[in-house]
């Protein structure tokens, strides 16, 4: 195999990461910004930390981070189990009444736009008190629910796919001499596919952490989520804060990406020496 | 008989334990929820909590009436602003895929024929964005769009221009923004396919005297036919119904439906109209999500 590429296929490339970073990056240089006019550079007083400061005392984000805290951590641990089980359905029984439409229910959210998913959840949410009382009002609860529905399905792509690139023959082995089901569950197949557990978990807690529009239309008086405030404020007009929890989030994230990556192919190593 | 061997007879299974608590979970938070918004559609608007009316009444003592209510639907047809909202959602989900597709693909291309550890960062580089909050993107491209933005300023500054262009709040910005932003959904899956080539083909192909050009033409192109469908129904199918571009970087009057229903929702309160929007959107996408679902499993069942 061939590694050439060509100089058109290069910078293409170039450009187009580019593309990818070049809003990021202004997001970090601008939130060192003394100018409260966001994107004019006050040479003169910057960098600074003064919007740090501000963010770290503005009660009202740290309020709502709190609260989108709180259900992206449930959401994340909620969605890893419904979604592997689910993926792990998937993959390994072949045929299974309502196979196909647990399919469809598991690829739908993928690409379902989120003004109807969110529409739809109120909706019955609504309709579920006026019936039997439950949700009474719509807030935390509600909103993990509507996170939940979406997250899993990234997590049953996730598990699916691992299921489907490891060998069939280790569980068989295991169940041939005489284990449970359960227990090669646990023992064989639950820690082959932990990296891919550990992914789940994090992209749902991700998109729970970032979702706008579901948590807009299911959430109740008093329970705003960081991304409902941060859109109410940008609305408004740009303001510096804005900018350094972009900052704080993409460092946040790059530390994760990039520690589970490197984990990962520790591992991958780990296991190529091992066999 | 065992324990498990009694259950069996009653139809509960190992098997059907496993898939059982997410099948429940899908039917009841995403599937019943669709009925209801039907339901809605045809309700009347009503100035209560919530706001409409019931579908069903009971007519006396012992007969039931249902009230199907058409006028949402006629409402939405009549009025060119939903007509106009629907088309132009379409044109612009269809014009940002074109976009992403000629962006991506030489990018998608180029990551596949990397040296192996080049392939991991560039891949790295591309996911990254993707975990990093849309809304704070696509709020970045204010700050770069905006009159006395960053690229207005370094245009002036390097005499490009001599008064700031207009971009932010234009279809243009709303553009920048969907292409932006669905990038890596359509890399993705397209690197995916391209990862599983067979690099050799093209090789056989230039021997054979085919010009690169023709090579990619003749051979790639096809080959990779299911990441490109699988990558552009990624971009188009959600970009449809998006909501937070168009609101931020598009401008007042930039017509897409899920502004349209979530306005019709929040500010409006009109329930039974932003289902009927819902509802008509719905089966305008089922067809495409259907086509989505086709490709995925041809993909992993290794069919070109």
């Amino acid at each position: 195999m061939n590694y050439k590429s060509s100089y058109f296929i290069l910078t293409c490339l170039g450009f187009g990461l580019a593309f990818l970073y070049v809003p990021i990056l202004s997001m970090v240089v601008f939130s060192f910004n003394a100018s409260k006019l966001v994107t004019v550079w006050d040479a003169a007083n910057s960098p600074t930390l003064k919007w740090y400061y501000a963010l770290l005392n503005n009660e009202e984000i740290l309020d709502a981070a709190w609260i989108s805290l709180k259900v992206a951590v449930i959401n994340a641990s909620g969605s890893v189990i419904l979604g592997t089980l689910a993926g792990f359905g998937l993959a390994r029984f072949r045929q299974f009444r309502g196979r196909f439409t647990l399919n469809a229910m598991t690829t739908a959210p993928l690409v379902m736009p989120e003004v109807i998913t969110g529409l739809s959840l109120l909706l019955l949410f609504v309709a579920l008190e006026q019936l039997i009382g439950w949700p009474a009002g719509r807030g935390i609860t509600t909103m993990t629910i509507g996170h939940m529905t979406f997250s899993m399905a990234y997590v049953t792509v996730i598990i699916n796919s691992r299921m489907a690139s490891f060998d069939e023959a280790l569980e068989e082995a295991a169940m041939d001499l005489g284990a449970r089901p359960l227990k090669v569950f646990f023992v064989i197949t639950l820690p082959i596919i932990f990296p891919a557990i550990l992914s789940g978990w994090l992209l749902a807690f991700t998109l729970s952490w970032d979702d706008l529009v579901i948590s807009s239309f299911t959430s109740g008086p008093g329970s705003s989520t960081l991304p409902m405030v941060v859109f109410s404020k940008v609305r408004l007009g740009v303001s510096p804060e804005i900018n350094v929890l972009a900052t704080i989030t993409i460092t946040v994230v790059t530390l994760m990406i990039v520690g589970v990556s490197l984990w990962m192919s520790r591992m991958a190593k780990l296991d190529k020496a091992a066999a | 008989m065992t324990t498990a061997g009694r259950l069996r007879r009653f139809g509960v299974t190992g098997r059907g334990l496993v898939v059982v608590l997410p099948y429940l979970w899908l039917m009841l938070f995403f599937v019943v929820p669709f009925v209801i918004v039907l339901k809605i559609s045809f309700s009347d608007i009503d100035l209560a909590i919530p706001p409409y009316k019931p579908l069903l009444e009971w007519v006396g003592k012992n007969s039931l009436a249902i009230k199907l209510n058409f006028n949402n639907y006629a409402f939405l047809f009549t009025d060119r602003l939903y007509v106009n909202a629907f088309l132009n959602s379409i044109k612009v989900a269809f014009i940002s895929t074109v976009l992403c597709l000629v962006i991506g693909y030489p990018m998608a291309y180029g990551i596949a024929r990397a040296k192996p550890r080049t392939r991991n960062v560039l891949l790295l580089l591309v996911i990254l964005p993707f975990w990093t909050s849309l809304l704070l993107r696509v709020y970045a491209w204010i700050g770069l769009l905006k009159a006395n933005g960053v690229i207005n300023e370094v245009l002036t500054w390097l005499g490009v221009i001599h008064d700031p262009l207009n971009m932010l709040y234009t279809p243009f910005a709303m553009y920048v923004g969907i292409v932006y932003s669905y990038l890596p959904f359509l890399i993705l899956p397209l690197y995916a396919n391209l990862e599983k080539m067979d690099w050799q083909l093209l090789e056989a192909a230039e021997d054979l005297g085919c010009r690169p050009w023709q090579a990619f033409y003749k051979i790639t192109l096809p080959l990779s036919r299911n990441g490109i469908l699988a990558g552009s129904m990624l971009v188009f199918i959600p970009a449809v119904g998006e909501f937070v571009i168009p609101a931020l970087l598009g401008g007042p009057n930039a017509l897409m439906i899920g502004r349209v229903l979530w306005d019709e929702f929040f500010s409006n309160r009109a329930w039974p109209v932003a289902s009927a929007v819902a509802i008509l959107l719905l089966i305008l996408l089922v067809p495409f999500m259907m086509w989505y679902q086709n490709i995925q499993a041809r993909e992993s069942a290794g069919v070109r």
